[in-house]
């Protein structure tokens, strides 16, 4: 059913931090690895080796360069983004046939692939771009918050997190339950001031965003100087005479 | 967002088609036998034409029959659902119109009224879209239903109601393009708020994710064209509004009838391209594109 739950059990979801990412894209790597071998229809490839290479990705990471309003140096911010399981999913209530849904348990938005008619419409209503039509399958596809790991009691027990998670170097991205005030994502929300993307859209996202953390401003803090402080400041000898008779031509 | 021609089919040729059915319906003096046949027909070619060129930009067509079921909370559903109600209810309205003569009033009214409830709804697959904020407007559906009754009009040759109608449409039209002009920067979402980093500065998109293209940059990411925006909608006007107009004033003959709905279609062909190709959706913005 396309309408929304009123509340869910659990909002499961991620928490990216956008100091630490260094956009290595293994994440994107991983996602699409796991999503193409396991759940549903696989993220397939067109022309991959050709002129014009294009395909399915749940996940995609953008680089952008912010300018500081104080004149300090430019930042770079590489920026994973992908579902955000909103809980006001507009993704979801605009579907014709059910296929898409919002879980009252654990609050993830899914595609059920066999209803889905591949009319697109959700695409559209998603102001994140977190939806992308299969262009072999002709169904949408989107991040699953890779459900068929994060319950699969064949895994191990570490590996019961997102794909993008488990994979990701650098510990920029963190999974679990942003509906319960004491889990460890949401301190880390509380701690360092995490945000909704398109806040005005009203899409209320689950997933939340660390922004970078202010950088620090260099200053002369060079130990060694005094001791190394130039011997000479006039020249002398043949270097002085040099820069005298240069000096009066 | 792309324009997809099957998608400017079906808005334009259903909208007009179920204009043309309203008419009929609320007509106190309904064509019966072979002329209602054929008007009939016209009607119904030109909705069920639309709905047809409207399944082929599907993924699954032959899913399509679940698109009935969740009309509390899509408006496609609601399309897809007022859509057969108006053809059920006018074709058995039309049966008895041309087989025997009988005009069933209250058929007719209930069938106009559902005709205009569906274009209504088509509208509002668009008008409901945040995402896409020169779409996002009362007005997109006011103007879909006046085009669609202005053409109903002219194509059950009501000279008066489809002047008047024209002139309404082309009103509403001007005034949807010029506010669809700025909807965009009011709408106030931009890549700093996209991307949450306006709060430290100048946001710019430095790099996008791949070197190539992709569905998303496809879909919502239609550059080509807005160039000839300007010279497209005078086109649009004259084609849909003003020939129209002018073959309708001009002494009756079924040739400047004939013209009159070929023009004005061929005009809606142009808005609704521009409809599509001119909007753009948020999206966009993470791309450094709109």
């Amino acid at each position: 059913m396309t309408t929304l739950p009123t509340s869910t059990e659990k909002k499961l979801g991620l928490v990216i931090d956008l100091d630490t990412c260094v956009g290595c894209h293994a994440c994107v790597v991983s996602c699409k690895g796991w999503n193409t071998e396991n759940y549903g229809a696989p993220l397939s490839d067109q022309d991959p080796y050709g002129a014009a290479p294009k395909g399915t990705f749940l996940n995609r990471v953008h680089s952008y360069e912010v300018q500081p309003e104080n004149g300090s140096a430019a930042q770079l911010i590489h920026f994973p983004k992908s579902c955000l399981h909103c809980e006001d999913a507009p993704c979801v209530t605009v579907c014709p046939t059910g296929a898409s849904y919002k879980r009252v348990e654990d609050g993830i938005v899914l595609v059920n692939e066999s209803d889905c008619i591949g009319c697109g419409l959700c695409a559209w209503a998603c102001p994140y771009g977190a939806r992308e039509m299969d262009q072999a399958e002709g169904v949408m596809k989107k991040c699953t918050l890779c459900v068929d790991r994060i319950y699969n009691e064949n895994l191990p027990e570490e590996d019961r997190q997102p794909a993008c998670v488990r994979t990701c170097p650098a510990g920029a991205r963190h999974f679990g339950d942003l509906g319960d005030p004491d889990s460890d994502v949401s301190k880390l929300v509380a701690e360092r001031g995490g945000m909704d993307l398109m806040p005005e859209q009203g899409t209320k996202p689950v997933n939340k965003y660390l922004p970078p953390r202010p950088k620090d401003k260099i200053e002369e803090i060079d130990i060694l100087a005094p001791f190394l402080a130039p011997v000479a400041e006039e020249p002398k000898g043949f270097l002085g005479w040099l820069d005298k008779t240069l000096e009066r031509l | 967002m792309h324009p997809a021609r099957s998608i400017i089919l079906f808005t334009s040729l259903s909208g007009l088609g179920f204009g043309l059915l309203a008419w009929l319906g609320i007509d106190g003096d309904a064509p019966t036998g072979w002329v209602g046949f054929i008007f009939f027909a016209i009607a119904y070619a030109l909705a069920c034409g639309g709905l047809m060129a409207s399944t082929f930009h599907l993924g699954h067509p032959e899913r399509a029959i679940k698109a009935f079921s969740q009309w509390r909370s899509s408006w496609l559903s609601r399309e897809g659902v007022a859509a057969v109600a108006t053809l059920v209810v006018m074709g058995v309205y039309a049966f008895f119109l041309v087989f025997f003569g009988l005009q069933i009033s209250i058929l007719g009214w209930i069938g106009a009224a559902l005709a205009i409830v569906t274009v209504y709804t088509t509208s509002m697959i668009y008008a409901q879209l945040k995402t896409v904020p020169r779409w996002n407007t009362p007005l997109t559906s006011a103007l879909f239903i006046c085009l669609a009754l202005a053409g109903g009009a002219l194509l059950s040759g009501r000279v008066l109601f489809a002047i008047n109608l024209l002139v309404i449409a082309a009103i509403i039209q001007v005034i949807w393009w010029q506010q669809g002009d700025t909807r965009f920067s009011e709408s106030g979402t931009t890549l700093a708020s996209a991307t949450g980093l306006g709060s430290i500065g100048k946001v710019r998109a430095f790099e996008p994710p791949h070197t190539g293209t992709n569905y998303l940059m496809d879909e919502f990411m239609h550059v080509v064209g807005r160039k000839h925006a300007q010279k497209l909608r005078a086109i649009a006007l004259v084609l849909m509004i003003g020939l129209p107009i002018l073959f309708l004033l001009l002494p009756f003959a079924h040739l400047f009838a004939l013209l009159a709905v070929v023009s004005h279609l061929a005009g809606v062909f142009v808005s609704r391209w521009l409809f599509f190709a001119e909007a753009e959706h948020v999206v966009g913005l993470y791309y450094g594109k709109r």
